[in-house]
């Protein structure tokens, strides 16, 4: 072939040793307790779940643990008709953003059992656990996230982590 | 010209953190250059970042690295994909505009989790150079076997650097690699990257700095002795090693011509990660050895945090003229393959 | 902290594809087919590989003006790479050279299959052809003692 060069491919892979820090760990070793483990910012009381580094509104970092339950709001939601590379769900399916009960932020989570159509803000969900012989240092722990047989929450309740 | 200093300074670095994330090694780095002036995040007039998400492979590890300021009520930043000296230089031209009195930069970087010196060749020309993955030390290397060739420069000066560098890092707790060296005895030890022994490259280190900026009047307010930026300027030279003379660096000389170093300058903190450039570095700032003190925090050989060493090479210059070390000080930075960009800056005592 | 720090592999992976430009693609065609090209200068200097804009005049270079080099030149640096990598043209310890080939006045970045201790700068290096060539810098194999 005789065709000028126009274009190459130049594919780059970079390995790494992940180290995710003090606060990030800890919710990983209480993950795979079967626990949910948030942390409170001690200048604004808020509490991250999962936590990274520090508050991101304060600048500091956390201080205390806080157990949280298993059951949450899902304080907004999207529907998702494009599937992306390598996940398997069948579309169309519901990418909720749950705010756990005494957490302040939200956690993003699918949402198994409940229809595209009949999904909305404020449905109460609790999180459906992998089986206990599996759970790892992982959010993956949780598969997804299912609709409880409850009222709505208020929008009181959840509008400040949207 | 504004007349813009530096009210304060904080770092960390350390050999390797494993424990705490980036956003937690910054966190009391960035609390500690703001307690001494008694000032928060929002009292800023700007933010700005150095860093690279290609050393730890988090993708927008910069915007993530932004919760250790709090941004929130939200401040106006920015970023550059530098070193922390280059996103001092964007504070510095950001101040120059008048509106806004103090500026904060930050810098951090974990070389720890990867290959730092893969990590670098992502930097090179992606078409003809990236594809072979010639790491930094090779580079360096290349550039050190050309200065050993022209003549201007012998192993035993390689020694010399590396030996004043551990002398000089004895009195700095942030370097990793200190002690009192014999030179001969390092120029018995093998050849590693040939031409260079193991001890002409630099340690593999995490860590982060910052620096508050204040102009004017609004900086003799915040501090009873601050240093004053007289003068900054950063050039660039061509991007492909073998298209240049790699015993030179025209762009170094060429911002030091710019920002005008005095001939009585006290003290230099010169960003060479490796031996050979540190004589380089010298040559083009013009500098003297027996009037200036090189070094003498141990510079980047004593320890090497990519992204914060640029910018830890101003706070030391600061720390130095703060506590009586010297009235004046020249700050260099380099980013690049075999010091592409560089970056000069003159520092002085003042009211 | 007692516990032990947590730690995962952690691999990233991008399938950069580029557009070469003009030049870049001149050159690269040149290597597939064997050449080596390079740009005459503004101020007279041939420089291989050839830049995409003169750095005395900034105008743009014009593929169509490269001017071919030899394949053998002059060793002006190299170095020891104790740590072969991923992508690195050898996966055993190798040299680095900058070569001068004949006929240009800056140099080329690439391996150079001799041992350490033939090596010297001004020594007289060739080009060793990949035997599959598509067009990329891995056209060239390495450089070899002349
Ligand atoms: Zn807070």
């Amino acid at each position: 072939m005789s065709e000028p060069i126009t274009g190459i491919t130049t594919p780059i892979r970079m390995e790494y040793r992940y180290t995710p820090g003090t606060a990030t760990s800890l919710f990983l070793r209480a993950m795979k307790e079967g626990r949910f483990e948030g942390r409170r910012c001690p200048s604004c009381q808020k509490v991250y779940f999962p936590p990274r580094g520090g508050c991101s509104m304060c600048g500091v970092e956390f201080a205390e643990s806080v157990p949280l339950k298993n059951t949450g709001t899902i304080a907004t939601y999207t529907v998702v008709n494009v599937n992306f590379a390598n996940r398997t769900v069948d579309l169309p399916y519901v990418v909720a953003e749950v705010k756990f009960d005494g957490a302040d932020v939200t956690t993003s989570l699918l949402l198994k059992g409940v229809g595209v159509d009949e999904v909305r803000q404020g449905m109460r969900v609790e999180a459906k656990w992998i089986p206990e012989d599996e759970w790892d240092f992982s959010l993956a722990n949780i598969s997804h996230v299912e609709a409880l047989d409850e009222p709505d929450a208020p929008l009181e309740s959840y509008k400040d982590a949207i | 010209m504004r007349d813009v200093a530096i009210v304060s300074f904080a770092q960390h670095s350390q050999r390797r953190e494993d424990s705490r994330n980036e956003i937690e090694i910054l966190l009391p780095v960035i609390r500690d250059a703001l307690a001494p002036i008694g000032l928060k995040t929002q009292d800023m007039g700007f933010t700005v970042s150095g860093s690279t998400d290609y050393l730890a492979g988090q993708a927008f590890a910069f915007v993530s690295a932004l919760d250790a300021v709090g941004p929130w009520p939200p401040i106006s930043e920015s970023h550059v994909e530098m070193d922390g000296a280059f996103a001092l230089y964007e504070a510095w031209v950001r101040l120059q505009h008048g509106d806004i009195d103090t500026a904060l930069v930050y810098s951090f970087g974990k070389s720890s989790p990867g290959d730092v010196g893969r990590v670098l060749a992502l930097q090179l020309e992606p078409y003809l150079l990236g594809p072979l993955w010639p790491d930094a030390v090779s580079l360096a290397a290349l550039q050190a076997r050309a200065l050993l060739d022209s003549g201007k420069a012998t192993e035993k000066d390689f020694a010399r650097v590396v030996a004043r560098s551990r002398r000089n890092a004895r009195s700095n707790p942030f370097a990793q690699l200190q002690g009192d060296v014999d030179e001969a005895a390092l120029l018995e030890e093998p050849l590693y990257a040939d031409p260079f022994r193991l001890h002409d490259l630099p340690p593999v280190t995490d860590g982060a700095a910052c620096i508050i900026l204040a102009a004017g009047d609004r900086a003799r307010e915040l501090s009873d002795n601050p240093v004053w930026i007289k003068g900054i300027d950063h050039r660039i030279d061509l991007q492909a090693p073998g298209s240049r003379d790699l015993t030179v660096s025209p762009s170094t000389k060429l911002a030091a011509e710019k920002v005008g170093i005095p001939a009585d300058v006290d003290l230099a903190e010169i960003h060479a990660p490796f031996s050979s450039q540190e004589l380089i570095l010298i040559e083009a700032l013009g500098l003297d050895e027996s009037k200036t003190a090189i070094n003498p925090s141990g510079g980047a050989l004593a320890a090497n945090a990519v992204m914060v060493a640029g910018l830890q090479r101003f706070g030391e210059a600061f720390n130095r003229i703060q506590a009586g070390d010297g009235k004046n000080a020249v700050v260099h930075a380099t980013g690049g393959p075999c010091l592409q960009q560089n970056l000069v800056a003159v520092l002085e005592a003042g009211k | 902290m007692s516990e032990e720090v947590l730690s995962a592999p952690h691999i990233m992976e991008f399938p950069y594809t580029r557009s070469t430009g003009p030049v870049v693609g001149a050159f690269l065609t040149g290597l597939r087919d064997q050449k080596v090209l390079g740009y005459q200068a503004s101020d007279g200097r041939v420089m291989c590989p050839p830049p995409e804009f003169d750095a005395g005049t900034n105008a743009p270079v014009d593929a169509a003006g490269l001017v071919e080099v030899g394949a053998e030149g002059v060793v002006t640096s190299w170095s020891w790479n104790p740590v072969p990598r991923d992508g690195n043209p050898f996966d055993r310890p190798f040299a680095w050279a900058l070569v001068k080939l004949d006929g240009a006045d800056s140099s080329i970045l690439h391996a150079l299959d001799a041992d350490r201790g033939a090596i010297s700068t001004g020594m007289r290096v060739k080009v060793r052809w990949a035997e599959e060539r598509v067009g990329f810098i891995n056209d060239i194999a390495c450089f070899e003692p002349a």
